[in-house]
């Protein structure tokens, strides 16, 4: 993995008006970077505001403070139709809730062949099939899929159709919000193993959404926490499980459920209570060791460091 | 324990353009008061069907029960008329669905939902439901529930659409709650306190739970006993322990192996190899044996039956007979027998295989 940014995302927001005075801020000022070639975890609260980073990333929103350079370029501040269509292609996203994001009137293989057809990816018929047979086979599903409707199929059938429509038009980055959720473990080991190969043999980046925090320290480089629209620490993969810092990510990882009985019958789970933090100053987005960030004040800052520093 | 709900011989089907898709071929189990039974199997192995079959929630057509019993406190419930079947759902019976944006309704206000059944099935004044609703949004976590009860589905989360859904399913105190993967969507601590609250609903009213999940950790925090589905039937079935710490199948066995355990990332993840089979056309034999390592000569010819390890303990595979050859699972699944917390009684069981 290099340390070359494919992706910098800068105090990006994203706040949606829910009535005349309210107003929820799903996405409140994140700053992170997505380096070439890794996959990089975001895990949170439900709610705290994940999927909508992701969307605002890819555009689906339009963000209401901030940016997104992607590969140096500012992705929010294009205009150029073409300019826009090769950065369409570039980004896909593969979307978390696998029975609203299929059109149910279209055939899946027209499904998967969408982006194909609109980047003029193919150039007839036999062609077009051919590859969506492939893609089929390549997320576990049968050539006689290609035919039927998304409703003919169970959730984790249809999640692999949405897998194998974002690998259609070759792209670079790929947003997975959830992608395994909805799998049951055999299917998501082997999505989990196809991702992983993918990701070596074309060089893509992810950026993968999860809550399942087993498969996300499996598959992330790094990974970062966000609650209620904040990052609240980022850190390598390894680090983070090791050496959290932030009373919430602790909270996180004490409830991960494990595939032992009885281990779960006498498990402890370390609740987070927000109001336990210092607030003598507003918290910032802190490096606490290298390449670990913490949100946290002054005063909890030297707490951390010090902290680091006994493990 | 009493015996809540008996599935006998269930047999389900759809007929489509391509022909009739043998979605369930089969199963049996019970549910006794009081206790929680997880689902667990490979996506499209019938296990939603089996479960909307018992509600006689399957849209006929395209679905057919072509053959079974389902004995709840004793009556036949594939042969109640939509109307009886509708006192009972919503009441007794209350289920939550895999699929939290479609059983919302999008047109209409949160707060209404809930309280719809609140007051249809419990005869409450609107004053009363609105209270109860305000208490189920916070007993699910929902923060603010004052104003987002006013709110729509779709200005909420995914996994805050998915605690609404819980909230409404918990709302009447079902005597039987069947759950499609009711915490799919959340993060793990909120799949904590939904789970715990669950649990202690469960107990004060000794009502019977069928967890559908793929989480096996999720199986072992919450069930009493476990049933393994593979391409429409239950292939193996036994308390949480029997599962965990003894599999017999080699399904089972697939299972616990594609697990990621936390200390372990580099090694590969084992993942069952092929495809499920097409439910149309489903395979002679054991359907489960052209994806098996383990596969023997007659599982291609005949369909394994379900064989006992003990009294709470059985399994469908060849392997069981007395004279299958002995086989040993596969290291990594055998590491994960032994309790991926390393506990003592996982070990002495663990070594028994
Ligand atoms: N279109 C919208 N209009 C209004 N509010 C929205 C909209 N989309 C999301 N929100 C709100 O923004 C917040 C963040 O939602 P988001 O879907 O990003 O959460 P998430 O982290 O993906 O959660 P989950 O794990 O449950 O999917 C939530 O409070 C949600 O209610
Ligand atoms: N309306 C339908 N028409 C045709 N086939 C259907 C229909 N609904 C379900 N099926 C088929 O029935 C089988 C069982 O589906 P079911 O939804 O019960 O799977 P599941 O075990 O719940 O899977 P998942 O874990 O993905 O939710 C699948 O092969 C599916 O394709
Ligand atoms: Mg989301
Ligand atoms: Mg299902």
């Amino acid at each position: 993995m290099s340390q070359e940014s494919l992706l910098e995302i800068s105090n990006l927001k994203q706040h949606f008006k829910t009535g005349r005075h309210s107003v929820i801020k799903a996405v409140d000022g994140l700053n992170f970077n997505i380096y070439k070639g890794e996959t990089f975890g975001l895990v949170g609260e439900s709610g705290c505001g994940k999927s909508t980073t992701g969307r605002t990333i890819i555009r689906l929103y339009d963000a209401t403070e901030g940016e997104v350079y992607f590969n140096g370029e500012n992705v929010h501040g294009k205009k150029d139709k073409s300019e826009l269509k090769k950065f369409n292609r570039e980004m896909q996203m593969i979307f978390q809730d696998p029975y609203a994001s299929l059109n149910p009137r279209m055939k899946v293989e027209d499904i998967i062949a969408e982006g194909m057809d609109i980047h003029g990816l193919v150039e007839n018929d036999k062609q077009r099939k051919e590859k969506v047979h492939d893609l089929l086979e390549t997320v576990g599903l049968d050539q006689e899929h290609a035919n039927r409707y998304p409703h003919e199929f169970s959730g984790g059938q249809r999640q692999r159709i949405g897998i194998a429509r974002a690998l259609a038009v070759d792209p670079s980055f790929i947003i997975a919000d959830e992608p395994i959720s909805a799998l049951d473990v055999s299917i998501q080991a082997q999505v989990v193993n196809l991702m992983k190969q993918l990701q070596r043999d074309k060089e893509l980046t992810y950026l993968f959404i999860a809550h399942d925090l087993s498969m996300v320290k499996y598959i992330s480089d790094r990974i970062g926490v966000m609650y209620f629209g904040k990052m609240v620490e980022l850190a390598d993969a390894d680090e983070l499980y090791k050496n959290a810092l932030h009373p919430y990510t602790k909270s996180l990882l004490s409830a991960i459920p494990l595939p032992d009985p009885d281990y779960e019958r006498s498990r402890v789970r370390f609740n987070y209570d927000p109001s336990d933090h210092d607030t003598s100053e507003e918290p910032e987005f802190r490096e606490v060791g290298p390449d670990h960030w913490v949100l946290c004040t002054t005063n909890e800052f030297e707490h951390y460091k010090k902290q680091l520093a006994t493990v | 324990m009493e015996k809540l709900l008996e599935v006998n011989n269930l047999h389900v089907s759809f007929d489509t353009y391509g022909g009739e898709v043998k979605a369930v071929r089969g199963v049996d189990f019970d549910v006794h008061k009081g206790e929680t039974l997880a689902i667990v199997g490979e996506s499209g192995s019938g296990k939603s069907v089996t479960t909307k079959a018992l509600m006689q929630l399957l849209p006929k057509p395209p679905a057919r029960i072509k053959e079974g019993e389902v004995l709840f406190e004793g009556r036949d419930l594939a042969k109640l008329s939509e109307k009886q079947m509708q006192k009972i759902r919503g009441k007794d019976l209350s289920m939550i669905f895999q699929d939290p944006m479609t059983s919302l309704n999008p047109t209409m206000k949160v707060g209404n939902q809930i309280m719809e059944g609140l007051i249809k099935h419990q005869k409450m004044s609107k004053g009363e439901a609105k209270r109860r609703v305000l208490e189920l949004l916070e007993l699910v976590g929902i923060p603010d529930a004052e104003s987002r009860m006013k709110q729509y589905p779709h200005q909420f989360s995914g996994g805050m659409r998915q605690r609404v859904v819980v909230a409404i399913a918990l709302a009447c105190n079902p005597k039987l709650l069947i759950a499609d993967e009711p915490t799919t969507a959340l993060d793990v601590t909120i799949q904590a306190q939904i789970l715990e609250l669950m649990k202690n609903i469960q107990k004060k009213t000794d009502s019977a739970i069928i967890f559908i999940t793929h989480d096996l950790g999720v199986v072992a925090n919450v069930a009493d006993r476990v049933a393994v589905m593979y391409a429409g039937k239950i292939v193996e079935i036994g308390t949480v322990d029997d599962i965990f710490y003894n599999p017999q199948h080699p399904y089972t066995w697939g299972l616990l192996g594609s697990m990621p355990s936390l200390d372990s990332a580099d090694e590969d993840l084992y993942a069952i190899q092929g495809s499920p089979p097409d439910m149309i056309a489903p395979p002679k034999g054991d359907a489960f044996a052209a994806r098996n390592d383990y596969a023997l000569k007659i599982d291609l010819e005949q369909e394994p039956p379900m064989f006992k390890v003990s009294d709470s303990h059985y399994a469908a595979t060849w392997l069981l007979h007395e004279h299958a050859p002995e086989i040993e699972p596969p290291e990594s699944v055998k590491r994960r027998m032994k309790g991926m917390a390393r506990s003592a009684s996982g070990n002495s069981e663990g070594d028994q295989l």
